[in-house]
């Protein structure tokens, strides 16, 4: 193994992995917005957003992220969708992430016990009122950590967006393959990197729900 | 419309689940002050009926009334929401399995609704949440989360989270049901010191004899109607109804 090599393209990986971190940070924001969003319409009395939420999640998850992300950033021109390969990636992972967040907040909320509304509402809360004031912050609790996963398995979909040439870790190892035709030390580069990202994060998420539990 | 002494008034309630029919023409009223106990076998339709009257469940059919104003009256969606978040503030309500808020503590599920519906300052809200705890006996665990306490103790901060509305009805549904037996008691006593506060209460119960000693009157119900009601020392002494007798036969002699 060409420790020598590894060392020296180092500092741009490094650089990579700041790119990867903000596609995630990002990712992961709008992922949030849209799950929520999406949730929020899974959740409606009305049957026109239920389906509308329904078709959402199981069109993006129904269908390749990769494809998803073709189709944004190679056929959104063909549509007047022009959009630089940075924003496609977050555009499209993000859509793509909020639509399995859409059922992790869904389970969340569906999982408070039916009683804690009812309690609720027999003290005169709005529905609404309920729902922020007792379900939400209940819920929230519980979502710390299948929202983890989410989180690790969007992390990780942040590779695809070398496809598309946005120049991150993924696109990088391939990059610097060209010129070293050293596959294995660039993959294991961009591997490690990877690793210490989730792993942080997973810590996160970990010191993030034993904080949040009731007492 | 009403007369002033009924307080409650049930008009023929109808409710269907589907094809089920649950609740067949009931007809009560209640005067204010007044202490009605609901028996009957599970299933007969008892919960449905008390969920009703603060229309948790809604009826199919029928009217219910509470005050002079009618309870589930049909309104466009909104208004509908904001009539009836105004009639459940009017309504205690006590759950079997207390339906506490687990992420706040005994103070904050008593002060909450206060708070957030009547805009109760924190000095307000802190000394209603005192006087409301003190009366159930639970002043000293305010601080406490729910999980922290017994079944009886959570039953009676209940209680107390409904009393902080200063509701005009409080509805009790099966609320020592859960409880184990050396806790009942505690919670008996407190729905026994509303009584002789002359609060309105209807009160669900498989305990004859709580019933017994504090209800003015007790319907028995079964299949969906009410099949005989009176007050308990005829109810349960010279029930008329052959079907009263037999529920009262097992569980009055089951209890021993
Ligand atoms: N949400 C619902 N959907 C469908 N059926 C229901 C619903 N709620 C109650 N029922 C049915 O209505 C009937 C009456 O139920 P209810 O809870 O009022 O009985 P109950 O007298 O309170 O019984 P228990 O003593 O067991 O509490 C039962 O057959 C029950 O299965
Ligand atoms: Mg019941």
């Amino acid at each position: 193994m060409d420790f020598e090599l590894m060392l020296k393209v180092y500092p741009f990986f490094l650089e990579a992995a700041w790119t990867t971190i903000l596609l995630s940070v990002l990712t992961a924001i709008l992922g949030l917005t849209c799950g929520t969003l999406g949730a929020a319409a899974r959740l409606s009395r009305f049957a026109a957003l239920r389906f509308l939420g329904a078709a959402y999640v199981s069109l993006f998850r129904g269908t390749p992220a990769l494809i998803q992300l073709f189709i944004l950033y190679f056929g959104g021109p063909q549509i007047g969708i022009q959009l630089d390969a940075f924003e496609a990636g977050v555009i499209g992972l993000g859509i793509n992430a909020g639509a399995y967040m859409t059922e992790t907040i869904r389970g969340g909320v569906i999982s408070i016990d039916r009683g804690q509304r009812e309690a609720a509402r027999t003290l005169g809360l709005s529905s609404w009122q309920a729902t922020y004031k007792i379900i939400l912050p209940q819920a929230a609790r519980l979502m710390v950590r299948p929202l983890g996963v989410n989180l690790n398995m969007l992390i990780k979909a942040t590779a695809l967006v070398a496809a598309i040439s946005v120049i991150e870790l993924t696109y990088t190892a391939q990059r610097y393959i060209g010129s070293t035709y050293k596959p294995f030390e660039m993959f294991l580069l961009a591997g490690v990197l990877y690793m210490i990202i989730i792993y942080v994060v997973g810590r996160g998420v970990a010191w993030l729900d034993r904080k949040v539990q009731i007492n | 419309m009403t007369e002033q002494t009924d307080f409650v008034e049930i008009r023929h309630a109808q409710k269907s689940f589907g094809a089920l029919e649950v609740l067949k023409d009931i007809s009560l009223s209640v005067t204010r002050g007044q202490i009605v106990g609901i028996i009957g076998s599970s299933g007969s339709g008892k919960s449905t009926l008390l969920r009703a009257i603060n229309d948790l469940d809604p009826l199919t059919g029928g009217e219910i009334w509470l005050d002079g104003v009618q309870v589930n009256k049909s309104l466009p969606h909104r208004q509908y929401e904001k009539h009836i978040n105004e009639m459940r503030q009017q309504v205690g309500m006590v759950f079997q399995h207390f339906n506490l808020f687990p992420h706040m503590t005994a103070r904050e599920n008593v002060t909450m609704a206060p708070k957030m519906l009547k805009g109760l300052s924190q000095a307000a809200a802190d000394k209603l949440a005192e006087e409301q705890l003190d009366k159930v006996g639970m002043l000293e665990r305010i601080d406490y989360y729910p999980s922290q306490l017994s079944g009886g103790q959570k039953q009676r901060v209940a209680i107390a989270r409904a009393l902080a509305m200063k509701p005009k009805l409080m509805l009790f549904d099966e609320a020592t049901s859960a409880l184990d037996p050396e806790l009942v008691e505690e919670v008996n006593l407190v729905m026994k010191r509303l009584a002789e506060e002359h609060m309105t209460m209807i009160i669900v119960t498989h305990e004859m004899d709580f019933a017994a000693s504090v209800c003015d009157r007790v319907l028995f119900m079964d299949k969906g109607v009410v099949v005989e009601e009176g007050p308990p020392a005829t109810m349960f002494k010279h029930p008329t109804k052959e079907r009263t007798r037999e529920f009262l036969r097992k569980h009055i002699e089951g209890a021993k």
